[in-house]
């Protein structure tokens, strides 16, 4: 029985690994860096992922390539929901991360995307580099090889989206509600 | 095939098996060989596609999988297999999961019309190009059907935009295969192929009299393909992806499939009406001459098959280099463009080759 279910695994994981289509999402400065890590001297083809689908229906793979702001975070969540299983996430850039420079004083950005969806890959910098995006697909390749189809209720419960609405203002606990304009 | 098939019944009749059965089955054979071959090509071209856009770009194309990169497809396909089926809650459920279906269907039926061989034809009917023609149009309708079936308006223009498309450059193909019938006084794909076969080799297939022809056809081929620069349909930029924007996991898939499929179909088709079909380019075939016997007789099946594929792959390469090129048109340029340029240069395509036949008729009959 082991056998079976660890040769589908091979497979599949392999199949998937290889060919993580991204989606179209590029809301800043890291876009550019993801544009350059698609053309020819950093070739993400190489790895078969430079089909980057415009829907989200056809994507594997969100790089959230880019600051995303209050008034962006209910597309972000709505794109994360419309992409089918399994969906992967990787936050490229300081901003997605953790807010970045915006962090102590903007009131208009999101600090960290993983208020609103679940992350596999961090990839700080400012932007990063198209090596280390590489960087970053290739680790979550080898993530993505460790799955089983065993623990796909594990991984299905920690890839469902962090809220089910978003209303221009995020509420939690430690974090700090503030207003337009207003501290 | 009648020599296959009299072998087939009378291998039933020695085991005393009623002939009707052997008249069902042996349909079904040929259908199974095409649906594997088909999946097998599809499989390749993609590739092939792939690889080439990325040598055209200076980039390596995908090399992880497998060696060179050769199992990328089959990694793409068990992914889309493995993937969520997503229907829109606004869908029409019943058309938005038939439109893939009925996308994929004429392209099986279209490769049967094709003569891959002097004996192997799958249906030989007297007006082949007739029906080719016919069907090459067919995925227009689920395309259309998937983009109204899809509620949502990035679709349905991507299918609205589709029929317009098909509707102008299905003209000039007409046109075109018209005068290709006029050249080989034929309806038959294999008539068209024979009427090739003469003393001046290469230059006796009819891309070179009809040579205005060949690349109506082929500018034509690619906007009826929707391929760049003419993938309105899809447009990415503008319309998401398109017609399959709602479309996930495996119905995506097969409209990607049918997509290549009718590449792959469509050129089978141009080369056997402007390349020579299954000739060989070198007037007479190669494996009589390099293996002596019964053997190089066999062979020849083979070579002429292998000689079809090489054409087609050449036709195919000539479309991915152009849409490594050429950026995509207006949607008003486009319908422009054939109507204006393409649909006139094709009746005078047509006239000047009823003027060759009529007057030099003894060379290109």
């Amino acid at each position: 029985m082991n056998i079976i279910i660890t040769s589908i695994d091979y497979i599949l994981n392999r199949a998937r690994a290889n060919s993580l289509w991204p989606l179209t999402f590029a809301t800043s400065c890291c876009g550019i860096e993801m544009m350059q890590t698609v053309a020819s001297d950093n070739d993400i083809a190489r790895f078969g992922s430079e089909i980057f689908r415009g829907s989200p229906r056809q994507a594997d793979l969100l790089i959230c390539a880019g600051t995303i702001t209050h008034k962006m975070a209910p597309a972000l969540l709505r794109l994360y929901e419309q992409m089918p299983e399994p969906k992967y996430v990787i936050a490229m850039g300081a901003c997605t991360c953790g807010g970045g420079m915006f962090a102590e004083t903007s009131y208009s950005v999101v600090k960290g995307i993983d208020k609103i969806i679940p992350v596999d890959i961090y990839l700080p910098m400012c932007p990063p580099k198209p090596e280390s995006l590489i960087d970053a697909i290739r680790k979550l390749q080898d993530d993505i090889k460790k799955e089983s189809i065993l623990k796909r209720k594990d991984f299905l419960d920690a890839h469902c989206s962090r809220l089910t609405e978003y209303k221009g203002m995020l509420v939690e606990e430690d974090f700090v509600v503030t207003k337009l304009g207003v501290k | 095939m009648n020599y296959l098939y009299f072998l087939y019944i009378e291998f039933l009749a020695k085991h005393n098996i009623p002939k009707i059965f052997g008249d069902i089955t042996f349909y079904v054979i040929p259908a199974c060989i095409i649906f594997v071959a088909l999946i097998l090509v599809i499989l390749v071209l993609v590739l092939f596609e792939r690889k080439l856009l990325g040598w055209f770009t200076q980039r390596k194309g995908p090399n992880r999988v497998g060696f060179w990169g050769v199992l990328q497809t089959l990694a793409d396909a068990f992914k889309l297999l493995c993937k969520e089926n997503i229907t829109p809650i606004g869908a029409d459920r019943a058309v938005f999961n038939l439109a893939p279906i009925i996308m994929f269907l004429p392209v099986l039926i279209a490769l049967g019309l094709i003569p891959f061989s002097s004996e192997f034809t799958f249906m030989n009917f007297q007006t082949n190009v007739l029906i080719y023609v016919i069907l090459a149009t067919f995925p227009v309708l689920s395309i259309l059907l998937a983009g109204w079936a899809s509620n949502n308006k990035y679709s349905l223009i991507g299918g609205v935009r589709n029929v317009a498309q098909i509707l102008a450059y299905e003209l000039p193909i007409s046109f075109t295969v018209l005068s290709v019938i006029v050249l080989a006084s034929s309806m038959n794909l294999t008539q068209i192929t024979l009427a090739q076969s003469n003393q001046y080799g290469v230059l006796g297939w009819y891309w070179f009299p009809c040579i205005i022809g060949f690349g109506l056809m082929l500018i034509c081929t690619l906007a009826e393909l929707n391929r760049c620069p003419f993938d309105l349909p899809e447009a990415e930029s503008e319309l998401i992806a398109g017609y399959n924007t709602e479309y996930s996991g495996m119905r995506f898939a097969l409209f990607y499939l049918s997509e290549y499929g009718m590449l792959f179909a469509n050129s089978l088709f141009i080369s056997v009406l402007f390349l020579g079909g299954y000739l060989s380019p070198f007037g007479k075939y190669l494996s009589p001459i390099l293996f002596s016997g019964p053997v190089g007789n066999i062979l020849i099946y083979f070579e002429q098959a292998f000689w079809l594929f090489a054409k087609s792959f050449l036709i195919i390469f000539i479309f991915i280099w152009v849409r490594a090129t050429l950026p995509r048109l207006a949607s008003f340029d486009l319908l422009k463009f054939s109507w204006n340029i393409l649909l006139p240069l094709s009746i005078v395509n047509l006239l000047l080759m009823s003027l060759l036949k009529f007057f030099v008729g003894g060379v290109y009959a």
